[in-house]
């Protein structure tokens, strides 16, 4: 597994996550993990408590954790969001944008090319998860 | 038409130089061509049998002069002279090198174009109706509101790894130009008490399970236009089949859910986004419309046309359409000419229809889904000099909508995809039916051609459609009928076995001969295959 890449001001959570079914069974554990086909919402009721949620992307085509990521976020979820998996340097940049802060990549990242993908795109269309303004709100204010 | 401002320009050029890059790295042996291959898909950029092609976005199908002189250098520059205009309102080019795509993009996006989506399990190019802002029948242009979704989808965050790719068509007539309902989402721009709208059809879709679309939502008003789209897309995002790529489309989901459960769940995830306020404000809507507000129309214009000419009278008859101006007509310039490949254009031929949109019809260009082109705004009073100068091109084909207006596919000659060639085949009907009387005693008859089950030449939407298929090694064709891709929609059956490619001109000829004998008055071939069925057709055939 290659380094985890991480954007927030606090440190990486660092206990492991349990599976959503163990989460939902037992449940005082502060970070958790959803596989691709599971609902993002089953963990609405909790999003107080929970530091970590990672989400796996178990191929880079399969694209669910960008809707899971923005529903997390859109119901106000302020903890750490981390993809892990087949997670591709291209990716990254949208993944920030719908919420993502941290990545565990399975495979190494080239740095350069990263930091270059994330400056590349000045402007954006749309609002999304992140704090950037899109093209409209630029135009009209 | 729509003009870039410095954002968009931005965008596109920043995604110029990503390609650049992702070009360079490939090159270099960085990239392997798995890692290389979804990265060239987002830009259109496709390796076919004996080359890269390139599908670059015409969006709408909305073009000006100055970048359709721009696909012509492109054309002569890096390609061999020509490119195809595709059923998704695209063009294609066949013969390309990996190492000038950068180029190619940086030129493209000195006149505003681009490849981006054009490929991928992304959202694509909006399709739209080739006459808008000139049909009669338009409740408003419906540009605008495919211009919207372009920027709406353009590297949208959550939706760029889809399950499978994702085709919007926007219409506002009644007559439905785009195959509206056919695609993974359809709108129709509507009115209701003064105010416009969209009407949300889902779930349509050709490829190998051909379904049309179902109404999700009969009214909604341009406010809630975008989030209601991104609820569409999210609820598909999230629960589309993934397993199975032939089973991935929303068109499955819509039919696996219901309809109305889709729609349910739609209406669900809608109320949490209209609540976040992510969308543009009318003031956005109004800056974009600006930019397809009519040209200088000239008014008290004579209606008047002389037909001396009698060559050019038939073209006139046939190619030419009401347009809503009075003095005004709308022009299809035909890419279908007998024993030509349907879609290709030379860079002479396209500089050609440059200069005759600059000089004749307010600098516009429309390409259809049907693979012609159209001059969307001629006076009446040029139509003969616009005929003349196309006529010189090999360009005047007066063949719109009849039986060699052919939709085919690359099918075999380009694809890797194919079972069989198309294009041979579309160019043996068209010989056989060339005669112009023929065709229009004939009249309207929309046959399209697929080079395998991926239907990418709409052969379900044909009136007769023709389905290349792979039997035991050799290619076999097999022969569809009843199909429209219009207001009224359907899709065609198949008649039976196949025949090879001699064989399914044979059987052309003997559906159409039954239809000249059976029609009632005003019957279109559609309508007499409608109302006496399939078994007269099948004991024409195989009797
Ligand atoms: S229908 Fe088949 S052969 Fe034709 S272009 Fe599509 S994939 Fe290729």
């Amino acid at each position: 597994m290659a380094d985890l890449l991480h954007y927030r001001e606090d440190g990486p959570h660092e206990e492991p996550a349990v599976t959503l079914d163990a989460f939902l069974d037992q449940s005082n554990a502060t970070a958790v993990r959803l596989e691709s086909d599971e609902d993002a919402r089953a963990l609405l009721p909790y999003l107080d408590r929970l530091t970590l949620i990672e989400i796996s992307f178990p191929t880079f085509k399969d694209g669910r954790g960008y809707s899971a990521a923005r529903i997390l976020r859109e119901a106000g979820y302020i903890g750490e969001l981390r993809a892990q998996g087949d997670v591709l340097v291209d990716q990254i940049p949208l993944m920030r944008r719908c919420g993502f802060d941290s990545f565990h990549p399975q495979a190494e990242v080239d740095r350069k090319a990263l930091a270059a993908a994330l400056e590349r795109q000045e402007y954006v269309y749309q609002r999304a998860a992140d704090a950037r303004q899109p093209v409209w709100k630029l135009r009209h204010g | 038409m729509y003009r870039y401002d410095q954002y968009d320009q931005s965008i596109v050029d920043a995604r110029v130089e990503e390609f650049r890059d992702q070009v360079a790295r490939r090159l270099s042996g960085a990239l392997t061509e798995d890692q290389f291959k979804p990265l060239r898909l987002m830009n259109g950029l496709y390796l076919q049998l004996h080359a890269y092609m390139l599908r670059v976005a015409v969006p709408y199908g909305t073009l000006n002069g100055r970048q359709m002189r721009m696909l012509a250098s492109i054309a002569r520059k890096y390609d061999r002279g020509y490119g195809h205009f595709t059923t998704r309102q695209n063009i294609q080019f066949n013969w390309i090198e990996l190492a000038d795509t950068p180029d190619i993009l940086a030129d493209l996006s000195t006149v505003e174009m681009h490849a981006i989506q054009t490929s991928g399990n992304c959202i694509r190019n909006i399709s739209s109706d080739q006459f808008a802002g000139a049909a009669a029948d338009e409740v408003t242009d419906p540009r605008p509101w495919a211009e919207l979704l372009r920027q709406w989808s353009s590297f949208h965050p959550e939706f760029t790894y889809l399950p499978r790719k994702f085709k919007f068509a926007v219409i506002a007539s009644d007559e439905d130009r785009a195959a509206m309902r056919l695609h993974d989402i359809g709108i129709r721009i509507v009115e209701r008490d003064g105010e416009h709208g969209a009407r949300i059809f889902a779930g349509g879709g050709m490829g190998r399970t051909p379904m049309v679309s179902h109404e999700i939502k009969e009214f909604v008003p341009l406010s809630d236009l975008l989030p209601y789209l991104e609820a569409c897309l999210r609820v598909y995002n999230r629960y589309g089949r993934r397993d199975n790529m032939y089973k991935a489309r929303i068109k499955i989901l819509v039919n696996d859910l219901g309809a109305e459960e889709y729609a349910r769940q739609v209406e669900e995830e809608f109320a949490g986004l209209k609540a976040l306020d992510l969308d543009p404000p009318k003031a956005e809507f109004d800056r974009i419309s600006a930019y397809f507000a009519p040209p200088a129309f000239e008014t008290s214009l004579s209606d008047d046309i002389d037909r001396r000419d009698p060559d050019f009278a038939v073209w006139l008859d046939q190619n030419v359409r009401t347009h809503k101006q009075p003095g005004y007509a709308i022009a299809t310039i035909s890419l279908k000419p007998v024993g030509g490949i349907p879609g290709d254009a030379t860079a002479e031929q396209m500089e050609v229809m440059a200069a005759l949109a600059e000089r004749y019809s307010f600098d516009e260009l429309r390409v259809t889904h049907s693979q012609n082109v159209v001059l969307p705004h001629v006076r009446k009073a040029d139509l003969y000099a616009v005929w003349q100068t196309l006529r010189e091109a090999g360009l005047a084909e007066a063949n719109l909508d009849l039986i060699s207006d052919i939709i085919a596919c690359p099918g075999l000659d380009y694809c890797s995809l194919a079972n069989a060639r198309s294009i041979p085949v579309a160019q043996k009907i068209a010989t056989r039916f060339a005669d112009q009387k023929r065709q229009k005693e004939l009249g309207e008859l929309k046959l399209k051609i697929s080079g395998c089950i991926n239907a990418c030449g709409h052969h379900h939407a044909g009136h007769i459609g023709i389905l290349g298929v792979d039997r035991k090694g050799t290619e076999n064709y097999q022969l569809l009928l009843g199909g429209s891709g219009a207001e009224d929609v359907s899709l065609a059956k198949i008649t039976g076995p196949g025949f090879d490619e001699d064989g399914i001109v044979d059987a052309i000829e003997k559906v159409t001969d039954l239809y000249l004998e059976q029609r009632t008055e005003g019957e279109r071939f559609v309508d007499t295959y409608r109302r006496i069925g399939m078994p007269a057709f099948k004991e024409a055939i195989y009797g």
